[in-house]
């Protein structure tokens, strides 16, 4: 079972929460505009990373916030949890030059990531 | 009923042969589906000089790790037809692979719970007759009949209100079922090779032309994926994106017990199915986990809810121990239907999808997925199950249709 570090409650078990499949998927600016390829694009293809993968959470059962989570699909390592809206923590650099910000992985099983 | 004994443990069946430059077709995944579509590749096509290259060993996937259910009592015409050419083809196989596989056909029972599912489930025995599967609507009594352990008291959370019947459903031998094939693939020519991990794709232009290895580049004129949870993996590398969440599926089994069980129980609304294997473990098999995974290994909280089903509806479970555990990698779609058949990749072919289900698809799977790989053309089975249906909108909705546990 996983223990899902809340940004809100801490460390919790995992039948707390709710899964919401991959983040960082945003809907179409202009729907009636999109090809049917397009739509089906956003309706169906989602990636299926084999590796770190970020994905959407909601604390289904505590805080009922959702939030976004860096897993690794492999070995089920928690890497980070940071706010949605928020760019990829490990992607961010590479995107936009900047900084990094500071991983919270690992984890910790207190839950160091409030 | 559960008390046959196995066959003794088989001779080699199959060679091992080193990769050769090049092939006629190279099929990606040595498990159930990419030995059927290999054996009627030779057999129905007489393409002789293909090669299965299976990354770990034969059949040690998703052929190794589901819960051997076959059944076809799906609700839309499209399922019925290819899960039913699926069941015959199981009923004639033993004797056309020469090897007992021990396919049983015990009868699956798939339980209402709820007024929804009983009108769902009365509904489907319809369509099914309609589309020539057997079934039928059982009472609460009639369940008890069939299958005197299960608990039919209004007593308990979910009560037994009754359950669609499919005689013709049963079980069979996962492992052997594999081997017949190899032996099958093997003895017309086919190359099975193992230890063989495709590491990319060799293209002109958009055309496939080659498989990179650990072994060594293998030439081919046509590529058929089998790959199940790694499909996508695969498309990626040849340039392509699949419609597909792979997740853990788990499942257990029990220690042997006395013959106690005479059919398959399926249970969609407390989520759990039952049989009891040959050899007398108890099997058991719920849904997947939520979140998606490649580790071949769930939460354990799944295992406990599956197993809290199974006590409630079979009491006398309550004292069983679980032998084992374990995980497989299922390619789940959101309506619930596998995808057979081109990709944006020319002379590449895919098929996948099969999610929870593809144990008792794994014989239609093959041969119609050879057809298409050997002729280029859907076959008319899997024609709706094609990639294009998430763009033209043609669904095959079987999540919730189809008393499918998925």
């Amino acid at each position: 079972m996983l223990l899902i570090p809340c940004p809100n409650c801490g460390p919790r078990d995992e039948t707390e929460f709710h899964y919401g499949g991959q983040a960082h998927v945003a809907y179409p600016e202009n729907p009636a505009e999109l090809t049917d390829r397009e739509w089906a694009e956003y309706l169906f293809y989602r990636d299926n990373t084999k590796g770190a993968f970020a994905e959407r959470w909601l604390h289904s059962t505590g805080c009922r916030q959702w939030f976004n989570m860096l897993r690794d699909t492999v070995t089920y390592d928690i890497q980070a949890v940071y706010p949605m809206g928020e760019p990829r923590p490990d992607k961010e650099n590479a995107a936009t030059g900047t900084t990094a910000p500071t991983l919270t992985s690992p984890v910790s099983p207190e839950g160091a990531v409030k | 009923m559960t008390t046959e004994h196995l066959p003794e443990h088989p001779d080699f069946l199959w060679r091992n042969p080193d990769p050769k430059s090049s092939y006629d077709a190279v099929i990606v995944g040595g498990g159930g589906h990419g030995l059927a579509t290999a054996y009627y590749l030779a057999k129905n096509h007489g393409m002789t000089n293909i090669a299965i290259l299976e990354k770990g060993w034969l059949a040690g996937g998703n052929m190794a790790r589901n819960t051997t259910i076959i059944r076809s009592n799906y609700l839309w015409d499209e399922s019925a037809a290819i899960y039913e050419h699926a069941l015959k083809l199981w009923e004639i196989l033993p004797e056309e692979l020469e090897y007992d596989f021990l396919f049983s056909q015990r009868g699956v029972m798939n339980l209402a719970h709820t007024l929804g599912d009983v009108r769902e489930s009365v509904r489907r025995v319809g369509a099914n007759k309609l589309n020539g599967v057997d079934a039928e609507w059982l009472d609460p009594q009639q369940v008890k009949e069939l299958c005197p352990i299960l608990n039919i008291n209004d007593n308990i959370r979910y009560p037994v209100m009754g359950a669609t019947y499919q005689p013709r459903a049963g079980i069979a031998k996962h492992d052997h079922v594999a081997w017949a094939f190899a032996r099958k693939c093997d003895e017309l020519g086919v190359d099975i090779i193992q230890n063989c991990e495709v590491t990319g794709f060799i293209k002109d232009g958009n055309k496939v032309v080659g498989v990179k290895t650990n072994r060594g580049t293998i030439n081919t004129e046509k590529v058929g994926l089998c790959a199940a949870g790694h499909s996508s993996v695969l498309a990626e590398m040849a340039g392509f994106r699949l419609p597909i969440q792979s997740h853990p599926l788990q499942a257990l089994v029990s220690e042997l017990h006395e013959p106690v069980h005479p059919t398959v129980v399926m249970s969609n609304h407390v989520h759990v199915y039952v049989s009891q294997a040959h050899k007398g473990e108890l099997v058991m098999g719920a849904g997947v986990d939520s979140y998606n995974g490649y580790g071949q290994r769930g939460s354990f909280h799944v295992i406990e809810h599956q197993m809290a089903a199974a006590v409630e509806l079979f009491p006398i479970f309550a004292r069983a121990h679980v032998l084992r555990t374990w995980g497989g990698i299922v390619d789940t779609t959101l309506d619930a239907s596998p995808i057979v058949g081109t990709t944006p990749v020319e002379n590449m072919f895919v098929n996948c999808g099969w999610g929870t289900g593809g144990f008792k698809g794994t014989p239609a799977a093959g041969l119609t997925f050879a057809h298409t790989i050997a002729t280029g053309t859907p076959h008319k089975l899997n024609q709706p199950f094609a990639l294009e249906r998430f763009e033209t909108g043609a669904l095959i909705d079987e999540h919730g249709a189809a008393a499918v546990a998925h």
